[in-house]
């Protein structure tokens, strides 16, 4: 075996089980630090072992019966009391020696279990939502401290001290390491995901080269999704969540144009959406809704599938996003969620009736200084041909915009108006 | 692990007195279980923070002030001590507190061992 593929071995090995030789390591010495460094001690000696001992057949077990082995080690110089020993010696009789013949034994390492008390206790609601993040991306999926500073756009040291602290607090304030119990649990899970979702929406913000690190966040929640999806089969939300991120990222290449310039959903290049993806992320949706318990990930999946699904923009079914944004009303009781609606109502029916509802959101004033209120009463004057109304109200959304790319789209929008 | 609840109530709430506590519903109920469970190594009900004295000392002098450290929204009523597995434990005792219910609020704090 060459050089280059034990190399490769190696990293997707640890793509692949990272995040689970952490989680073990976690668990059998309590220590989150020790784990990490004792993972990162595994994955260099696979580096220098692979190439002469071949490549094991279970690189998961192999790397975390080495970083067990080393975490031993470690605690082992550092006994000094005798409280230390005994706890060193109950972790040699809990997890013996690697044994080659043993790998038949999916079970022995408690695999699926550490992973999700890992998320369970990343995304604990006692830690500030920034910490869950980090300590997700970390300990779980094992991007490096700088490569989470970059895509956060955090100074190294900020985002150093931010996984310190919270690390800190899930010792001292004795946050547990485990899946929460029963009735906890709808809620945490609520939780979990929710950190994903942010992750995905964090990279799918970013559109151009210079962030190309921010979109790298998107697989990184597609990859975190299918961890939870996998361990979570019951959960139809942990589908949805998957299914959800799947379908909006089969669209990512096509968001914006060469230039960088935005293109709207209407607008696209169906053709060079990615059909795998879209394929796989209506099958998922279609799993979970079978299991009969909607919820917000699966209903916003729904809405993304009708706009994934459709053959051109004039063959989206707008009637059907309408009932789902009324129907996402009762997960999800938030302005934005009515703005959306009123899009739908006012593609599905007339402009008017859009306008009609959207006059209501103005006037409940939760969304005063959202950039989106203004440019959504102009795309539908705009569809009516009610040019110099939109024009003025382009105008009143581009003294509120911040994103770089919107404001360029605004600013075109605004001109074609003013010229119609 | 030990944790210190900080029993919070908004100012110029209701202030129950201990009789009107012992004949609360919430409370006794909420008493009882921590009792029977053996959760709390100890605590005290606070009076009001208009009854508080403020003591600084700068050199040599000893400075008083009427009232409490800082002025908020919030003051603590009561102080409780228990002994849980963990965070998860101590936040459950918490959103039990009738003070929780009431309003209030509740500060929970590991004890530095």
């Amino acid at each position: 075996m060459g050089v280059n593929d034990v190399e490769e071995a190696v990293a997707a090995a640890f793509r692949e089980e990272w995040g689970q030789v952490v989680a073990t390591l976690i668990r059998v010495t309590g220590d989150w630090d020790l784990a990490e460094e004792c993972a990162q001690d595994a994955f260099a000696q696979a580096l220098d072992r692979w190439p002469r001992d071949g490549v094991p057949r279970r690189p998961g077990a192999w790397l975390t019966t080495t970083a067990r082995n080393r975490a031993l080690d470690v605690l082992r110089r550092e006994a000094v009391g005798a409280a230390k020993l005994r706890e060193v010696a109950v972790l040699a009789r809990d997890d013996g020696p690697y044994d080659p013949d043993d790998e038949d034994d999916e079970d022995d390492s408690g695999v699926t279990d550490d992973r999700l008390r890992l998320i369970f206790t990343c995304c604990h609601p006692a830690l500030p939502m920034e910490a869950r993040v980090a300590l997700t991306l970390r300990t779980l999926a094992g991007l490096t401290t700088p490569e989470i500073a970059r895509a956060f756009l955090v100074p190294e040291a900020t985002m150093a001290q931010r996984l310190v602290r919270a690390k800190r607090k899930i010792r001292n304030a004795g946050i547990p390491y485990r899946v929460p119990p029963a009735h906890l649990l709808p809620e945490r899970t609520t939780g979990v995901l929710g950190v994903v979702y942010l992750l995905f929406n964090e990279g799918y913000a970013a559109t151009s080269g210079a962030d190309l690190l921010r979109t790298n966040l998107c697989a990184e929640a597609i990859r975190l999704a299918r961890v939870l999806a996998r361990l979570m089969p019951d959960e139809p939300e942990a589908l949805g969540l998957l299914a959800l991120l799947l379908l909006h990222d089969a669209r990512q290449g096509t968001r914006v144009d060469a230039a960088g310039e935005l293109v709207t959903l209407e607008d696209q290049d169906r053709t060079a959406w990615d059909r795998a993806a879209i394929d796989e992320g209506a099958a998922l949706l279609e799993t979970a809704l079978r299991r009969g318990r909607p919820g917000p990930y699966q209903i916003q999946a729904a809405i993304a599938a009708c706009h994934t699904t459709a053959a051109t923009a004039e063959e989206t079914d707008w009637a059907d996003i309408a009932a789902l944004y009324g129907e996402l009303r009762h997960f999800v009781p938030s302005a934005v969620v009515e703005l959306n609606r009123a899009v739908a109502v006012g593609m599905a029916e007339e402009p008017e009736a859009g306008l009609a509802l959207l006059a209501e959101l103005e006037k409940a004033g939760d969304l005063a200084g959202y950039h989106l209120l203004p440019a959504t009463r102009a795309d539908l004057l705009r569809r009516m041909g009610r040019t110099g109304e939109a024009a003025e109200a382009y105008a009143r959304a581009l003294d509120l915009v911040e994103n770089d790319a919107e404001r360029r789209f605004l600013e075109k929008r605004l001109a074609e108006c003013r010229s119609a | 692990m030990k944790y210190a609840l900080f029993i919070c109530t908004p100012v110029g709430g209701e202030e129950l007195s201990p009789e009107e506590i012992a004949d609360d519903p919430r409370f006794t109920s909420y008493i009882e279980e921590v009792r029977s469970r053996d959760i709390v190594k100890g605590g005290a009900r606070l009076r009001p923070s208009t009854d508080a004295t403020t003591v600084r000392v700068q050199g040599d002098e000893v400075l008083l002030s009427d009232g409490p450290f800082v002025e908020s929204k919030e003051y603590v009523a009561g102080i409780d001590i228990i002994e849980v597995a963990d965070l998860d434990e101590a936040i459950s005792l918490a959103s039990r507190h009738p003070a929780a219910l009431g309003g209030g609020s509740v500060e929970v704090r590991p004890v530095w061992e």
